[in-house]
């Protein structure tokens, strides 16, 4: 989190809120765009960016911040909501998503965005990476964390097992990685592509400490981030969420599973107020 | 079947399709591990300079890294795709990694990885890989005869292939000061020492013109530049005058001395490359010689468009154009 007072439940709820709030808006600006995930992980990104992360808003690129790597980079528009939440980026410019010049493209690259950390978009890339910044900072004596995440999909990519296991090897206490699971990928339900589970206990026969929440139970995704970041043994750490696409959005829950779902354009507006209606009861 | 025929009959040498064969001519001056003990150098300087390899650090010369700074050796396993990624997320650290394997592998499995976490990202890695073109008579799975046309065509990324253990040396220093990704071509164990006799300095992005001549303008990267100087020695004996221009920066291509030289009247143009002939050094050449037109009488030497076969290197080089005595005999072809 960006500052050291505590923040209790109701203000991260509020915060995840917030965050798909802004995707929404973002969603309406192109009339497109991955919202059904965005949804699902606000509640992830809202514990990430306001209990979990140390950082600078002001200095995105502070030595000593916790390092965030979006692989699955079709995610932006959730990681731009949150963001623009935590004040990397300015609210204004959520209206430039997905335009030409923006600084907020489609799929997330860092060569773009402040506070995006890796260039995604091609899947399967961000724990490599991470297995490598999590040895560099270990090497210059930092206490700054890595936190990844990625979604189930990803887990049909070799990639994604060679630095399972690397990051193991190297005994990486300072990875922290997120699993998306919210079982659809582009040609359908990811359990049907290509099975994964049981995810549990893979990831601990592969020497990482395994944490599985609902990944809409915001107490129950403070308590995995808290049990990650406090587990005393020298190995990486994974929070498997759970989620359900368009979380929030009670209509867009309903809709059928899509990888890219559907949304006219009356009914940014309708999300928006379904959201906001949710909120208060 | 592939079938493989030595094409100077009655002369002994190896048939064995080996993985890792030296390319020195027997009695030839080398220089053991020129890559692993310039990083050593390097290291001593610059504490930010690690090493990474994938299972290949005895075959990239990084085993003499490792055993100087055991803990700046990162042996990230049998994984190409991580290794590039790690790399990727040391450079983003700050460290200035030196990630080995052989060329075949950073070219072709890791390919994504390198230009997606590196070369999208601008990172600072230098990617040196060994067993390039055809210098292993392993047979394609270790032939790396396409790993030019790849890297040249990846934005971001600054393509060298040196000739020899001296301008290895060099090439460590000069592309660790330079920010930003590069792909080196590794010649590794005995390595042929040539260029030292010609006060032969690299200088990134140079081309350089090793000697000069008449009749012929030979622009070679790589050991062809050793072939090259080799067969001009040949044809002097015929009486024919070669010029070499050694261009060991793919990319950027030095456009300048290219067009300057193949300017000059009445020489026959070839350029000469231990690659496929598509998409390499001759291609790069033909095409800045058309945008600028620049007309000489232009040929390539260059590996066939095929899947080459398994042999000893030797018989390889024959077998493909592009041994000394056929590059001097193709030469002489097109003179005539």
């Amino acid at each position: 989190m960006s500052t050291s007072s505590l923040v209790n439940a109701p203000s991260l709820s509020q915060r995840a809120r917030n965050i798909r709030r802004n995707a929404l808006r973002m969603g309406e600006v192109q009339g497109q765009g991955y919202i059904a995930q965005a949804l699902d992980i606000s509640d992830v990104l809202a514990v990430a960016y306001f209990h979990a992360m140390r950082y600078r808003p002001e200095e995105p690129t502070w030595e000593d911040r916790d390092r965030f790597l979006l692989s699955n980079g079709h995610y932006a528009i959730a990681l731009y909501a949150a963001l623009i939440e935590a004040g990397i980026i300015p609210e204004v410019e959520l209206e430039t998503y997905g335009f030409d010049e923006s600084r907020l493209p489609m799929s997330g690259m860092a060569s773009y965005t402040p506070g995006m950390e890796m260039s995604g978009g091609s899947l399967g890339l961000g724990l490599s990476i991470a297995v490598g910044m999590g040895l560099g900072l270990k090497r210059k004596g930092s206490k700054s964390r890595v936190f990844t995440l990625f979604s189930d999909g990803e887990l049909d990519e070799g990639s994604m097992w060679e630095a399972m296991m690397s990051a193991a090897h190297h005994k990486l206490d300072n990875l922290i990685a997120i699993i998306d699971v919210n079982n659809q990928q582009a040609d359908g339900p990811s359990k049907q592509m290509m099975g994964f589970e049981p995810l549990v206990d893979k990831l601990e026969a592969f020497g990482w400490f395994v944490r599985r929440v609902d990944g809409n139970d915001l107490d129950a995704v403070v308590v995995a981030f808290d049990a990650t970041i406090s587990h005393p043994e020298p190995q990486p750490r994974i929070i498997i969420a759970d989620t359900v696409m368009g979380k929030g959005v009670p209509f867009l829950e309903q809709r059928e599973k899509n990888h890219f779902i559907r949304v006219e354009a009356h009914e940014w507006k309708l999300a928006l107020a379904e959201l906001d209606a949710g909120d208060r009861s | 079947m592939k079938s493989v025929t030595s094409a100077t009959p009655g002369k002994p040498r190896l048939t064995t399709s080996a993985m890792i064969a030296s390319i020195a001519a027997e009695g030839q001056k080398t220089k053991p591990a020129p890559f692993g003990h310039a990083l050593v150098e390097l290291a001593r300087s610059r504490p930010e300079v690690v090493g990474l390899t994938a299972d290949l650090g005895k075959y990239t010369d990084l085993h003499i890294f490792a055993k100087e700074f055991p803990d700046r050796y990162y042996q990230m396993g049998m994984a190409e795709q991580l290794l590039y990624g790690a790399a990727s997320g040391m450079a983003a650290e700050g460290f200035l990694p030196f990630a080995t394997t052989y060329a075949v592998f950073a070219s072709r499995r890791a390919y994504d990885f390198i230009h997606q976490t590196i070369a999208e990202e601008d990172r600072n890695v230098k990617i040196v890989c060994a067993l390039p073109g055809l210098t292993s008579g392993y047979g394609p799975s270790h032939q790396a005869a396409e790993d030019l046309a790849l890297f040249r065509a990846m934005p971001n990324m600054t393509v060298i292939d040196p000739c020899d253990a001296h301008e290895i040396e060099q090439i460590v220093p000069v592309i660790a000061a330079h920010h930003g990704p590069v792909y080196m071509r590794l010649l590794r164990g005995q390595v042929p020492l040539v260029l030292d006799e010609y006060n032969y300095q690299f200088r990134l992005g140079k081309a350089s013109l090793i000697r000069d001549g008449r009749d012929v303008l030979i622009i070679s990267s790589g050991i062809m530049t050793m072939r090259a100087l080799e067969a001009a020695k040949e044809l002097a004996g015929d009486s024919v005058d070669v010029a070499v221009l050694h261009v060991p920066t793919i990319k950027p291509l030095d456009h300048e001395a290219i067009l300057r030289e193949a300017r000059k009247p009445g020489r026959l143009v070839v350029v000469a490359e231990n690659h496929t002939i598509i998409g390499g050094l001759g291609e790069a050449v033909a095409a800045l010689l058309m945008r600028s037109d620049v007309h000489p009488v232009f040929r390539q030497i260059a590996l066939p468009d095929e899947f080459l076969a398994a042999g000893a290197l030797p018989t390889l080089h024959d077998r493909y154009g592009i041994s000394t005595a056929e590059v001097a005999r193709q030469i002489k072809g097109w003179l005539r």
